[in-house]
């Protein structure tokens, strides 16, 4: 057997009977690294040193701990490059920050660290998490570990491929507007997006800071549920961070699904949706019937004005959030400068890509004296509708139901030149950003060989009710999805 | 300038004030507030020195701050406040924006009445919100000719509250008389030290002149950098004077642009730039909730004002009958006003102490240039000496310069009297004794009295305090002289 | 939607003025670029115009939060060694810049 392919779960199961040590799961992810990162990319650093010693600290304390070790003892980990990892490279897969060592942990990292989890290695990204395909990504695109040609999908794209590629046991990614569930999507794993509010934000290099969450990329529902449960919970160093508590997730999934509702919008599945993955979907769809879920038609009437209001609200922020990149404190410098405004623009504008540059032109102009109410007023109201709009279906049904992603994953260089298309790749997930809802992507089947995600978004703090659904669904197809790399 | 000009036109003065408050940590982090204490670049963090990824949170203290000053000046206190991004670039602001608050501020349509001296005018104001401060650069020539800056952020993400006027100011002095009423106001709150020179406070004016009887125009001219409130004044004045020169020349040249005092030429100098305004692309702060206080939270706070000048002065001509002038001398700080009432309960004679605080003690103080709390007299010490006054232990006199050796030493009277000996002789018999000498020895003198020159008692009691060096009780004296003399 | 020869609703001078407020240099073949990009960007927001929006109340956030606040306590702030050690440039205890000039 290789360690590497194991879940969080069988890996506690065999480090918690004593038959493998955190040292030799480690190194079993880590030689998986070397055998097929060349080929799949998902890494801008890997921490070889590091992990080494944080699976020896590991062992070690499995040694005291016995059972009561925490969950996520000795497990190796890969970590989104937009999540601070105090002395280690933290670079947002940006020449702005390609040098930059953080010297302070995200309070994601500290929980983490609190449980004795190893860290593998950042992940590869869209720039400043601004895309859908890691080809912003200032260093490299990562491959589809399904399909070398293709997308891993973005901006997690490195942290799904990595699960993917069982170059990781479980991994981190932040989603702004499905940059969590559309890549797990497409290289066949289990992402989630919690509600916003639920997992500190502190650490996070911020891309639009009311749209922003953490989640985790697992190999299946119950490691969706595990590391969940390790990362969720408010922080004083966060405002927005909620006081929920955060429930024993692993057990809570397990609640049969007989008498839940779940809605189809009749604004989904509409033109742009691959119809092999709405083919699969409404499969899915009829196999949680079978399991006693009731399926109801709903509307979202304002699906159709999401990505608008994304696209207007999430640049405004990043405008704001993308100002402190001066070339003072940290970061790229431009050279030679005459003057410090010179100095200023060059560095930016040498330091940024053209996804992000684009970005911050549109949100500068989206807050602008005189169009200010035009477009980011304007989008902010429009949030209110949409947020109503599930408000009012969630009187109905308990989630909503949906494709992630419109289509599998795509050629490499097929969208670049085009970003509207580019951005229509988050259809179905960013009206959950928008209205801070929980969201989660499993996988439910393959087209020409590549997976399809399906989408279950939920009531905010009704994460319970996701992984319900999702372990419901998982456990009756039985089906565990696995690319044939190499 | 003529009476007459002066006459055909009005000037419009509004203010804006920085005020730092005097927290212990930051406004959205827990680095320590004491800036200047420290060496460059040690009190910060994340969250001050912009890191990606850190988030501010609320210092509650600041609200509070902001909150009682808002009561101070009589403004409504809204249910709902929000903060905002304010964006600008700049080296000093390490996040590319400030956050400040725009359309929700804590505070709102408060008024402050000026004293009758000052011309007792009520002006109005507009807001007080929260800001932070942002960090100090210097500027550097190096020997080669190359100019650079050097950034310390220990001030970065300092609390700062700001005190808007609206324009109701109609002169320079009245102007200075706002802002020394307000630095007494917060010094009173002891949310900051008010103090100009180091920049604790900062003071921006917009003024325009227009003339008296047509209605104003929209040009406004902003004065910066003035570090003291003579600065403000004399600035107000001379951009009063030459927006007055202008008008008068019948061609109305002026735009409006910032313009910088300069304390050396006393003069502004336009600051205007190439670039076009500033837009500020103001937004919701998404990092942070919004405030909705409670009505106990701010009853809560209001329970902590403490009296306030305008209250107090009221309070001690009622109570210990001073004049007006005495009164407003004793409430201009906190402090004093605190000496003042702790050396009245314990001399039992609030006259006396306000006699001897407005003659004596203030103007030593002057003198040396200190405040109250540096001072070396206790207000018991100062009570002790009134009541040793009182009881005749020493002389009115005697205690000027017991006073001046316990403003010097800190000693007590009673320690300098006892070392010195300067204890008044107020022992009846022991002064017949020496009175009975001095008659015997001035024959003359006591032939004069006896002839009318009452006068002549005069020379009498200072042969006396002669013999007791100064020391006899000179009630005593006059009483045991004219005993004597009436028994001859 | 996809059409990013359409009409320019947005101008050179336009993008040349939100580049200047972003600090943002961006080369002639840049600013061509994204004059086209974003004409096609802010024709698609037109979307939202057909919405009447009158009567309902903007959202910031998405959580019902309010008055999270922190004790003015002092905690310890970074490692000396910690603050500069991302510097492009520095002189001493201090990061260096070039002269900051008045606007």
């Amino acid at each position: 057997m290789n360690l590497s392919t194991l879940t969080v779960h069988e890996a506690q199961d065999l480090l918690g009977r004593g038959e493998t040590t955190s040292v030799e799961l480690t190194e079993a992810v880590l030689a998986r690294i070397e055998a097929v990162d060349e080929t799949v990319k998902a890494y801008v650093t890997v921490t070889v040193e590091q992990a080494r010693a944080q699976a020896q600290a590991a062992d070690a304390r499995r040694a005291q701990d016995g059972a009561d070790a925490p969950p996520l003892l000795g497990i190796p980990a890969a970590i989104k490059d937009v999540i601070n990892t105090k002395g280690v490279r933290t670079t947002c897969s940006s020449r702005m920050l390609e040098n930059y060592i953080p010297p302070y942990d995200a309070t994601v990292m500290q929980k983490l660290n609190a449980q004795g989890s190893v860290l593998v290695g950042k992940t590869n990204m869209d720039e400043f998490a601004m895309g859908s395909s890691t080809e912003h990504s200032a260093f490299f695109t990562t491959r589809n570990p399904w399909d070398t040609d293709r997308v891993p999908g973005g901006s997690s794209g490195g942290s799904a491929a990595a699960v993917a590629a069982d170059e990781a046991v479980f991994s981190l990614g932040s989603d702004t507007g499905g940059s969590i569930r559309q890549p797990a999507a497409l290289c066949g794993v289990v992402g989630m997006k919690p509600t916003y509010g639920r997992v500190s934000r502190y650490g996070l290099v911020a891309f639009a800071s009311s749209l922003d969450q953490i989640g985790p990329f697992t190999k299946d529902v119950t490691d969706c549920a595990i590391v969940l449960e390790a990362i969720c919970g408010q922080d004083p160093k966060d405002a927005t961070s909620a006081p929920e508590v955060v429930p024993a997730w692993r057990e809570a999934m397990k609640q049969d699904v007989r008498g839940l509702r779940i809605g189809v919008p009749r604004e989904y599945f509409g033109e742009g949706t691959d119809p092999a993955v709405e083919e699969s979907v409404r499969e899915a769809i009829d196999q949680m019937m079978a399991l006693g879920v009731e399926v109801e038609d709903v509307s979202l009437p304002h699906t159709d004005h999401a990505l608008a209001t994304y696209y207007i609200i999430a640049p405004a922020e990043a405008s704001a959030n993308l100002a402190r990149y001066d070339g003072i404190r940290y970061g790229h410098a431009a050279q030679d400068a005459e003057s410090m405004w010179e100095a200023y623009s060059r560095t930016r504008g040498e330091g940024f890509g053209s996804e992000v540059k684009r970005r911050i032109l549109v949100g500068t102009h989206a807050l602008s004296s005189g169009y200010y109410d035009a477009y980011y007023l304007k989008a902010q109201k429009v949030r209110t509708l949409i947020a109503a709009d599930f408000q009012q279906a969630f009187e109905w049904v308990d989630a909503i139901v949906s494709p992630t992603s419109a289509t599998v994953a795509f050629k490499i260089g097929e969208r670049i030149d085009d970003p509207i298309s580019m951005y229509l790749s988050d259809l179905y997930t960013l009206p959950g950003n928008v209205a801070g809802l929980p969201g989660i992507s499993l996988p439910c089947g393959l087209a020409d060989g590549l997976p399809i995600g399906l989408q279950f978004v939920g009531k905010p703090f009704e994460e319970s009710t996701l992984l319900r659904l999702a372990f419901a669904y998982e456990q009756a197809s039985g089906v565990r999805y696995t690319p044939a790399l190499a | 300038m003529a009476t007459a000009v002066t006459e055909k036109y009005r000037t419009v003065i509004g203010l804006e004030f920085h005020v730092q408050l005097l927290t212990e940590s930051k406004m959205f982090c827990a680095c320590s507030a004491q800036y200047a204490a420290n060496p460059p670049n040690t009190v910060v963090c994340p969250v001050c020195l912009g890191l990606p990824g850190a988030l501010p949170v609320i210092n509650e203290k600041v609200i509070e701050c902001i909150v009682m000053t808002g009561m101070a000046l009589n403004s409504q206190i809204p249910e709902f406040a929000k903060f905002d991004r304010k964006n600008y670039p700049y080296p000093d602001l390490p996040k590319g924006y400030q956050i400040s608050q725009f359309d929700l501020p804590f505070c709102i349509e408060g008024h402050l009445t000026l004293d009758e001296e000052d011309g007792g005018r009520t002006i109005g104001i507009t807001r007080v919100h929260q800001e932070e401060d942002t960090a100090k650069s210097t500027h550097v020539t190096a020997a080669s000719g190359e100019r650079y800056s050097l950034v310390d952020f220990n001030r970065s993400g300092v609390p700062l509250m700001e005190v808007v006027t609206e324009p109701d100011i109609a002169s320079p002095e009245e102007a200075a008389a706002f802002g020394r009423k307000l630095r007494q106001i917060v010094r009173y709150l002891g949310i900051s030290t008010g103090n100009m020179e180091d920049g604790a406070m900062r003071c921006d004016a917009n003024i325009s002149v227009w003339p008296a009887d047509a209605p104003l125009g929209d040009i406004k001219v902003e004065v910066k950098n003035m570090n003291s409130f003579r600065a403000v004044e004399r600035a107000l004045y001379f951009e009063q004077e030459r927006q007055t020169r202008i008008l008068e020349s019948g061609n109305d040249t002026r735009v409006t642009e910032t313009r910088g005092w300069v304390e050396t030429s006393g003069e502004t100098v336009s600051q205007r730039t190439k670039e076009e305004a500033h837009d500020y692309r103001y937004f919701p702060e998404p990092d942070l909730p919004p405030l909705q206080l409670s009505r106990e939270w701010i009853e809560g706070v209001r329970e902590k004002l403490p009296e306030l000048p305008a209250a107090k002065k009221e309070r001690f001509m009622a109570e210990f009958d001073l004049s007006d002038y005495d009164a407003s001398l004793l409430t201009q700080s906190r402090d004093l006003a605190d000496y003042f009432e702790a050396a009245s309960a314990g001399a039992k004679n609030a006259k006396a102490v306000a006699n001897w605080m407005s003659r004596n003690l203030l103007q030593r103080l002057n003198e040396s240039g200190s405040e109250i709390g540096d001072c070396k007299i206790s207000p018991d010490a100062l009570a002790e000496m009134i009541l040793m006054i009182e009881s005749g232990a020493i002389s009115n006199r005697m205690a000027q310069e017991v006073f001046d050796q316990m403003f010097d030493t800190g000693k007590s009277a009673k320690v300098i009297v006892k070392e010195q000996g300067l204890a008044q002789i107020s022992d009846e018999d022991e002064l017949a004794g020496i009175v009975a000498t001095v008659i015997a020895e001035n024959p003359a003198a006591v032939q004069d009295f006896n002839q009318g020159k009452k006068r002549a008692i005069g020379f009498l009691v200072g042969q006396v305090m002669k013999a007791t060096r100064g020391k006899a009780n000179p009630g005593i004296v006059n009483q045991k002289l004219q005993e004597a003399l009436r028994q001859d | 939607m996809t059409d990013s020869e359409g009409s320019d609703s947005i101008s050179r001078a336009d993008v040349q003025h939100v580049a200047n407020l972003a600090r943002l240099a961006l080369s002639a073949e840049e600013e061509e670029r994204f004059q086209h990009q974003l004409s096609a960007v802010f024709e698609h927001f037109q979307k939202l115009s057909a919405l009447d929006t009158e009567q309902i109340p903007p959202t910031a956030q998405v959580i019902p939060l309010k008055n999270v606040m922190r004790p003015d306590t002092v905690e310890p702030s970074l490692a000396e060694q910690d603050v500069l050690a991302n510097a492009p440039d520095r002189e001493g205890d201090q990061f260096r810049v070039r002269a900051i000039l008045d606007f």
